[in-house]
């Protein structure tokens, strides 16, 4: 939305408001913007300082230069991860977006159903990531498990246990976690599209899947840059998911850059390379939002209403 | 978030309902979507299957998990499986993910609130608009991200190993969304209302509890629940910042229990249930803010 640009006109209406009388509520936004300074933008610029130096977690912190990013930029690891954090992406938003745009227009068309739908779909979200992996993990066994439960033969499968089925789990787990919420964004959207439009296309004697094509998608078109920003750049910190659903396996194959992180830091002691694929991290998250930003073409909204 | 609100102008309980206009687009919307309504019920009964077995498994004994159908409710359920699980500490643990997400909420939303109410009250002041846009750029900072320096301030504060250590960063990372979501709301309050506490002598204090804090409590549920959920279910922070048992939240817990028990999948999915029953439960009393709350200024 336009969140950045209201608050320049609002300035100008609050000073006359006010009669320009702004100093005694100063010391209140003083707490909130000092903790967040130090638990927030100092750890930022500190993954940035920690990249170029060398520290194993306990011990002292040595400057080294550019010897961590030299040791993370010829490590095999990196472009390893980097390819699986990508799968991951472009798989679930593949799989997520057609998905929730079918489910938002439907739900947005019964009114007889969508509170209850509502309530429904909304429970993946309140779910932790930790919870719904083992769920997933128990009920994905292939004895005891979904296979079993319906007597289909095609379900008792070695999920986890081999690399392009266990990526193809995961990119379903992420997909029930996350369909529900992004099929309400695709609700409210379409909810919001003028009835005259679909009324005026009749008259012209557009069919349904016209008026869907014609009508609805361009209508919601920010609402899928938005819904696509979520899903894009929060697919790069998935982590919960992957440590609890396949440890990263089976072998390497599912381990994404979050991941890699959290082992080579905490688990190989390697805080220097570790921060070197943090600050990575961040990088490719805003060159991503902005990316998508511009594909929208709407400036920095489309970003601001993704939160 | 309630960003719309800010756009149209509107005032706050607008978004709750959509403008009358929109009814007539979802009856002609209804007649030509069948594909999608079949979806939606397929796409329910996914959302519902693994939540279903979880609580039916809680309840039946460890013989009959293998031996029944995975589908099948328990034939005489026991809560066996809840009494495995709290002589493992769950008890404990429980309590300990209760004091974390308590104690890193009413911090959290206390200060926020605050900070909304000044930077909507003040935005004159560029000190308040450079905070501001110091939250708002805090928005795309993912915790992982920051994790490693989040680490290193933790042990330097000597704070490794404690329920505080956990508190600490999430008072921080609730901070950002909680004052863009509060500050839409304030900035909704009728300037008139504002100005009539002014002429009756109240000090921006007064004002801040009086009159922002009754006319802002939809938003502080939302606000408060939301964070809730995101430190309930937090994983990254207790796993990385502490290491002794009795400090583990339930997250943390759930994924021991998983190692502990093995095949025992009943007593894990106690012990996933028992997790779930607080955030069902936050969840039942804030639905209505919450959702419309987190879908309402998305949707444009």
């Amino acid at each position: 939305m336009t969140t950045l640009a209201p608050p320049a006109v609002r300035v100008k209406e609050s000073k006359t408001a006010k009669g320009g009388r702004g100093g005694s509520v100063l010391w209140m936004a003083a707490p909130a913007a000092v903790y967040f300074f130090a638990f927030g933008v100092i750890p930022l610029l500190g993954v940035l300082y920690l990249s170029f130096t060398t520290w194993d977690g306990i011990g002292a912190i040595k400057f080294t230069g550019l010897t961590s990013w030299k040791a993370e930029l010829t490590d095999p690891g990196l472009p390893h991860s980097l390819w699986v954090t990508f799968e991951i992406m472009i798989l679930s938003w593949l799989v997520q977006t057609p998905i929730s745009i079918l489910l938002g227009v439907f739900t947005a068309s019964f009114k007889r159903y969508r509170a209850l739908l509502a309530v429904l779909y909304f429970i993946p979200l309140l779910l932790s990531g930790v919870a719904i992996s083992i769920t997933f993990k128990a009920l994905l066994d292939p004895n005891f498990g979904l296979g079993a439960g319906f007597g289909i033969d095609a379900l008792k499968q070695d999920w986890l246990g081999q690399p392009r089925l266990a990526m193809a789990t995961l990119i379903f787990v992420v997909s029930w976690q996350w369909i529900p919420f992004h099929s309400l964004i695709y609700q409210g959207a379409v909810r919001q599209i003028p009835g005259s439009l679909y009324e005026a296309s009749q008259i012209d004697g557009a069919g349904r899947m016209r008026q869907f094509f014609s009508i609805t998608l361009p209508q919601i078109k920010y609402t899928i840059i938005t819904s696509s920003t979520l899903m894009v750049v929060g697919s790069l910190t998935f982590f919960d998911l992957i440590y609890v659903l396949t440890g990263g396996g089976p072998g390497d194959s599912t381990r994404a850059l979050a991941l890699e992180m959290y082992q080579k830091g905490f688990m190989a002691n390697l805080m220097g390379p570790a921060s070197c694929i943090a600050v990575i991290l961040v990088l490719l998250g805003v060159i991503l939002a902005q990316l998508l930003r511009r594909l929208g073409g709407r400036g920095d909204e489309s970003m601001m209403e993704g939160v | 978030m309630t960003t719309t609100v800010n756009v149209t102008g509107t005032q706050t309980p607008a978004h709750h309902q959509p403008p009358k206009r929109n009814r007539r687009t979802g009856h002609k919307l209804a007649k030509m979507n069948w594909i999608g309504g079949g979806l939606g019920w397929v796409w329910l009964f996914i959302v519902m299957i693994p939540i279903y077995w979880i609580v039916i498994t809680s309840f039946k004994t460890q013989a009959n998990y293998f031996i029944t159908n995975t589908f099948a409710p328990p034939r005489d359920p026991t809560f066996e499986n809840y009494k495995t699980v709290i002589d493992n500490d769950v008890a404990l643990y429980f309590f300990n993910s209760v004091l974390v997400t308590v104690g890193a909420i009413i911090p959290a939303v206390a200060i926020s609130f605050m900070a909304a109410y000044a930077i909507v009250r003040g935005s004159g002041r560029l000190i308040l608009r450079l905070t501001n846009t110091m939250f708002l750029a805090g928005l795309a900072i993912p915790l992982q991200a920051v994790i490693i320096p989040v680490y290193l301030i933790i042990i330097r504060l000597k704070l490794y190993d404690s329920l505080l250590a956990i508190v600490l960063p999430s008072i921080a990372f609730a901070i950002p969304l909680s004052v863009l979501v509060l500050s839409n709301f304030i900035r909704d309050v009728p300037k008139e209302l504002f100005e009539s506490m002014r002429m009756d002598g109240a000090t921006e204090w007064g004002t801040l509890w009086r009159l922002a804090f009754p006319l802002t409590r939809p938003a502080l549920v939302t606000v408060t629940i939301y964070n809730a959920l995101g430190i309930w279910n937090g994983f990254l922070l207790p796993l990385v910042l502490t290491q002794s048992p009795d400090k583990r939240t339930m997250p943390l817990a759930l994924v021991n229990f998983q190692g502990q028990f093995g095949v025992n999948v009943p007593a894990i999915a106690a012990s996933v249930t028992l997790t779930t029953i607080p955030i069902v439960l936050l969840y039942a009393i804030g639905r209505r803010q919450l959702v419309s709350g987190l879908t309402a200024g998305i949707g444009k």
